[in-house]
């Protein structure tokens, strides 16, 4: 696997729009043609070299091909969107959109990210050591197919509309969340390890939520069915299950209603 | 000799009322008085004859002082400004005519602009969950004439849209409803006892910022599962009995305003009233509207949706229109330093925007063009001072129900001033000159 590494030289005035740092877009280029991949401020467009320092060449495909960004990327957006395979690295905050529509490859964020991380993503997997922002895997406006698949993985804390429009794949947040999570979803699975405020599951039709903190508000359409032992990312533990949203519309399979699935841990 | 307009359209609220009469002077020139509006429509017709109105552009000068300065200048500052800026916003476009807005649009398309219009700080929310979960609607004319069932969610139209519910909502006798407000069961969620709440057979005085758990509440109960004892603060039997009321009727209709849709939850709890709509067409026809402020901004949406695909919030500066509230909303581009240039045009953020993003229109070269002096007026650059849509120029408006009305032209403008379209015509002819298209 070849490394390209990119330093952040100067910082943009407004944003900087860098949807061309893929291993999609860089595959295949040395350096010297890399500094010449688009990149936007506004309604300008510019090089890639005109705000980073490049160094290394690419591999001849995507999955043969590493990027390392350094230096303060908060002012810079779409890190990895689309990307289909191969490795980014970026060792520092990042702004919105990282590993929007992403189908494979992995990111890892050594810092926080903004809103709208994994937007719309089907696969790969995006590790953020920090926090991440509102909209974490959380389907585009107006968009009714969310996160289709792949792993987002949060050392830190996460926004608000966690998952909305989920049905597949995996999130897991170490910390806490903030309200609306798994809004819509018909699929998938979320992982909280630390508390959770308001409005878990509203309108969710399938898929399963797991809390092992508390709950501040528990949403009147899920039910408490029963206690039951569940091994959850590694973690053994008892927790209580609901099944909701009972608003919301549902399948039958076997004459059976599915509902969607809320564990919350019970207190040792 | 004076004599009298009839049918005049109130350029207010999002209601449109179509039945003013305004009496003005023998040569056209001099509003003398208003028929038929509510306070604040009459005040709106009268304010355009005071007589300390700005009638000429001024521009902010070093030590804080207004110059007055020609239309021609404000033309090219105006113009300078957006073709100059990477990333200019353009905020409003909801206090004006179609026409207008159209024109803007057109700039807003040459200089890359993000346009945004009020709806960003009310309901716009409700269009995020319209292009989620569709809606089901119909016109105030429909409610008027068919609806027995009418419920208020968080809007207070006894003070906000203060003739609704004389003519559609409440008290009116329409074709299928002789017995006027008697026949109507009125129902208000609002967790403060207003005027409108005063008015209502049932009033839920719901926990401030529970609104979707208590849709949701509603939801549980109309497929007659069970409810927890108490959602929302409201006990469960009186959620049932709520849920009945809304079934037993023969057209149920859901009005509802800034209480939920920029409280938390915002689009998530209009999302959730769409569904609660949704679910009773499956017992009773029901629709579901709401209150828009801003006399023209659902026309401003619409002439967006049909330009651009998307009714506020249009980022063009890529070139195509991406829209993402969130990020491409003015709050969030002011607050972040996305963009380097403020153009407002028929609202006034800086009388309804946190104090953080007005503060960054002030540092930001920037144009207002409003009739009024306003709060905005006070932090922008230059001040283009144009005549009253609806008062001295016609114009397409439309209804909160998404009805489009043509405005009349009641009074002339005071002597030599444009309106919205003049000036944009003049100020979109010389950013073509500039950017050489």
């Amino acid at each position: 696997m070849e490394t390209v590494t990119l330093t952040i030289k100067n910082q943009p005035g407004l944003f900087l729009e860098a949807d061309s740092i893929t291993p999609d877009a860089f595959a295949g280029k040395k350096a010297e043609e890399i500094v010449d991949l688009p990149v936007y401020v506004g309604r300008e467009q510019f090089r890639l070299g005109d705000y980073f320092e490049v160094s290394g060449n690419a591999g001849a495909t995507p999955a043969e091909t590493k990027i390392v960004v350094n230096g303060d990327l908060s002012r810079v957006k779409y890190i990895g969107m689309k990307m289909t395979a191969g490795e980014i690295v970026a060792n520092s905050n990042a702004d919105m959109y990282v590993g929007a529509w992403m189908q494979g490859g992995k990111i890892t964020v050594n810092g926080n990210v903004d809103a709208f991380a994994g937007t719309g993503m089907k696969g790969g997997e995006i590790a953020i050591k920090g926090n991440a922002g509102n909209y974490l895997g959380a389907a585009y406006r107006g968009d009714w197919r969310g996160m289709a698949g792949g792993k987002i993985t949060v050392t830190g804390n996460a926004g608000s509309d966690l998952g909305t429009f989920m049905n597949g794949g995996e999130i897991v947040v170490d910390g806490d969340v903030d309200v609306h999570v798994a809004t819509h979803a018909e699929g998938g699975r979320i992982i909280i390890k630390g508390n959770a405020k308001r409005r878990l599951g509203g309108q969710m039709v399938e898929g399963e939520i797991y809390v092992f903190g508390s709950i501040d508000v528990m949403m009147p359409g899920f039910a408490y069915r029963e206690d039951v032992d569940v091994d959850v990312d590694g973690i053994k533990g008892r927790f209580a299950l609901y099944e909701g949203d009972l608003g919301e519309r549902h399948r039958k399979r076997k004459g059976q209603t599915i509902y969607a699935k809320l564990y919350q841990r019970i207190e040792a | 000799m004076t004599k009298t307009v009839t049918d005049v359209i109130c350029p207010f609220c999002g209601t449109l009322c179509d039945d003013l009469e305004v009496v003005v002077s023998d040569d056209g020139k001099q509003l003398l008085e208003v028929y038929n509006a509510c306070a604040i429509g009459a005040e709106k017709f009268l304010h355009s004859q005071a007589k300390d109105r700005i009638t000429r552009p001024r521009m902010r000068q070093e030590d804080g002082t207004w110059k007055e300065i020609t239309y021609d200048e404000a033309v090219e500052y105006t113009a300078n400004m957006l073709a100059d800026a990477k990333k200019p916003l353009m905020y409003g476009w909801s206090s004006t005519n179609c026409e207008a807005q159209a024109v803007g649009a057109e700039i807003g398309e040459a200089v890359g602009a993000v346009m945004d219009n009020t709806a960003t700080v009310c309901h716009g929310t409700s269009l995020i969950a319209v292009q989620d979960i569709g809606i089901p609607s119909c016109t105030l004319g429909e409610v008027k004439n068919r609806a027995d069932r009418v419920l208020f969610w968080g809007c207070n139209p006894a003070h906000a849209h203060p003739r609704h519910m004389s003519r559609y909502s409440i008290f009116p006798r329409g074709f299928f409803t002789g017995k006027g407000h008697t026949g109507r069961k009125v129902i208000v969620v609002d967790p403060r006892p207003t005027d409108t709440a005063s008015l209502a057979d049932i009033h839920l005085q719901i926990e401030q910022g529970h609104d979707y758990e208590l849709f949701d509440a509603l939801r549980v109960a109309f497929k007659g599962e069970k409810l927890p004892d108490v959602v929302a603060g409201i006990p469960k039997e009186k959620i049932y009995e709520v849920a009945e009321t809304l079934k037993s009727g023969r057209f149920a209709i859901i009005f509802f305003g800034m209480g939920v849709t920029q409280s938390i939850g915002k689009n998530h709890n209009i999302d959730a009233a769409i569904a609660v709509t949704r679910d009773l067409n499956e017992y009773t026809k029901a629709a579901i509207m709401p209150m828009r402020g801003h006399y023209n901004v659902t026309g401003s949406g619409q002439v967006w949706g049909w330009q651009f695909g998307f009714p506020f919030a249009v980022d063009l500066s890529r070139g195509f229109a991406r829209y993402n509230p969130g990020e491409t909303t003015s709050n969030d581009l002011l607050r972040r330093d996305e963009v380097d240039a403020v153009f407002v045009l028929g609202s006034d953020p800086g009388a309804h925007f946190p104090f953080n993003s007005v503060k960054k229109i002030y540092d930001l070269p920037s144009v207002v063009i409003d009739p009024h002096e306003t709060p905005t007026s006070e932090v922008c650059k230059v001040h283009v001072p144009v005549a009253f849509v609806g008062v001295e120029i016609g114009g397409c408006a439309y209804r909160m129900d998404n009805v489009p009305i043509e405005t009349r032209k009641v009074v002339d403008a005071p002597e030599g001033m444009m309106t919205d379209e003049e000036f944009l015509t003049r100020v979109l002819a010389r950013v073509k000159e500039l950017k050489g298209v």
